[in-house]
């Protein structure tokens, strides 16, 4: 793989990668925004693989591959089943809830969020300046794409209701952390790459559990609702 | 030398009468192709020339009460998109025009022709006028930055705001086109030419439904010749900014120097590109319904925000 195509390669994924964090701000139904985050999760992966590819270092692939399965495959899954599990029970078409399936109304409304989430951007250029001219190679050049990713599920966490908007939110985090390792350093050793995968998934895992008891107990997943603490 | 420098304005020329004559021919292509998919016959993609027939035959009439601002506005839209036609590389870029085809001041003509109609919406004095008028200031507002920006975006590996320069440029380098920042600056103009031209997502072309039309709201009181150059000179918008996106996403067969048959060629790739995008965005009105007004400004911010990622992605993944 000549230079020219790796980068071009590169800035590709790299510029999917930080769409696909927009689109998630930009869309309002749970479903789709979870169809969203599996997009991204494939970017993320060509980013590691691509990575590998032109190192030459085989253990990066295989964590590109992990990262593949778990984060456009197992998550993604999770928070369908999660989501089904939300929705009402089918053959009554005409008592649709429709509020939990959406992110009906966020704190910030969809169009400051997405003028926010072009300032986050620019932040992060800002912000990374300083790195980048440390080692300009392609990569990190790239590396504020990961910081931009961070900012922009940190601000998704912080605004919306519902609780797997929210749980999105924080995997977006974790995509936009794992992405700038990935950019700044070439990935972090595999166990610790490992170790992180398993305590997302792990998250993911428990917050669906949580979801579920919330609807079961509240009859809704809307967490500003939820003040106080309440003694049953 | 004599022949060479005489293909240059000619090619002008050449625009100007295929943007003029072409784009009612491409308004009748559109409505064509979108009731064929309808299951209707359709009328034929030159009824909008016999419209405009019609209406030029007919008596000149203003309503009472209206001044300059309403009279003016018609030939103010239709001059100053033929002034975007010439200046614009759409079938060669070694023209007279070309060197001062810059991106400021096309967005500029664009916007010249905006505010010329909103002005008339709000002369006639009435609720439509002044509603539509309002609507599709708030419209502009949010567009013509979008234009700047993502035009900028592909300004950037050029190192010119000049348009010839840019367009060629990616004639010669088509790497750059499929670069992130090439695709999401042409994503962003797409959106932002489908506001600005009205058509489905924003606006419907075909309505007069009082609560949701925006364009027709401002025209609502023209009549004869007059409504005769509004319509041809949306048409010719139309065109102009299809045109637009088609030479800065697929350049290809623009004649970049000053032979005749090569501006021949390239007046012909024009004509074909606007078609295919024209059939294609007609294709998908059908499938597409009219947002929420209210709901416009998200798609608007949206496309800004495409296209500020655009400029970002330009200026620091390439690392200039």
């Amino acid at each position: 793989m000549n230079d020219a195509v790796y980068t071009q390669l590169l800035d590709l994924a790299c510029g999917a990668f930080l769409l696909a964090a927009v689109v998630v701000l930009w869309l309002r139904q749970l479903a789709s925004i979870v169809r969203v985050f599996a997009l991204q999760g494939v970017a993320l992966a060509a980013v590691a693989a691509l990575l590998g590819t032109y190192d030459r270092r085989w253990e990066v692939l295989a964590v590109a591959t992990g990262i593949g399965v778990l984060r456009a495959g197992l998550l993604p899954l999770l928070m369908r089943r999660a989501l089904t599990a939300l929705a009402p029970a089918p053959g009554h078409p005409y008592e649709e809830d429709v509020s939990e399936a959406r992110e009906t109304e966020p704190l910030v409304n969809v169009a400051a969020s997405l003028l926010s989430a072009a300032l986050l951007t620019l932040l992060a250029y800002a912000v990374a300046r300083p790195l980048v001219e440390l080692n300009p190679t392609p990569a990190t050049r790239a590396l504020p794409v990961g910081l931009a990713v961070v900012l922009i599920g940190f601000f998704t966490l912080v605004t919306r209701r519902r609780a797997l908007a929210q749980v999105v939110g924080f995997l977006l985090l974790d995509n936009g952390i794992t992405a700038t390792a990935f950019l700044a350093a070439s990935g972090v050793p595999l166990i610790v790459e490992l170790g992180v995968s398993f305590d997302v998934l792990l998250a993911v895992l428990v917050l669906r559990i949580l979801t579920t008891r919330m609807r079961a107990a509240f009859g809704g997943t809307g967490l500003d609702d939820m003040r106080e603490l309440s003694d049953r | 030398m004599n022949a060479a420098g005489a293909v240059g304005p000619a090619a002008v020329a050449a625009q100007v009468a295929a943007v003029v004559a072409g784009a009612p021919l491409l308004a009748g292509l559109m409505r064509q192709v979108r009731a064929r998919l309808e299951g209707r016959a359709g009328p034929g993609i030159a009824q909008p020339w016999r419209d405009l027939r019609k209406l030029m035959r007919k008596e000149p009439i203003t309503p009472v009460g209206t001044g300059p601002a309403f009279r003016t506005a018609p030939l103010l839209l239709v001059a100053s998109t033929a002034v975007v036609a010439a200046l614009m590389p759409l079938a060669s870029t070694a023209t007279p025009a070309g060197v001062r085809s810059d991106l400021i001041l096309v967005v500029a003509l664009l916007a010249l022709g905006t505010v010329a109609l909103a002005l008339a919406g709000l002369d006639t004095g009435t609720a439509f006028g002044g509603m539509g008028a309002s609507r599709e200031m708030t419209v502009a507002a949010l567009v013509e930055p979008t234009i700047l920006l993502a035009v900028f975006a592909l300004s950037i590996p050029a190192g010119s705001t000049n348009l010839a320069a840019i367009v060629s440029g990616g004639i010669h380098d088509s790497a750059r086109l499929a670069s992130p920042a090439g695709l999401l600056a042409t994503a962003a103009l797409a959106v932002a030419v489908l506001a600005e031209t009205g058509r489905l997502p924003v606006d419907n072309p075909a309505t007069h439904l009082e609560l949701t039309m925006v364009h027709e709201a401002m025209v609502l009181e023209y009549a004869g010749p007059d409504l005769a150059l509004v319509e041809l000179g949306a048409h010719m918008r139309l065109t102009v900014l299809l045109g637009l996106l088609a030479s800065l996403a697929a350049p290809w067969g623009i004649a970049t120097t000053a032979s005749a048959a090569a501006v021949a060629l390239g007046l012909v790739l024009f004509a074909v590109k606007v078609a295919l995008l024209g059939a294609a965005l007609a294709a998908a009105e059908v499938f597409w319904a009219k947002l929420r007004l209210f709901r416009i400004p998200e798609l608007l911010a949206g496309s800004f925000l495409l296209a500020l990622l655009a400029v970002t992605a330009s200026y620091f993944l390439t690392g200039e």
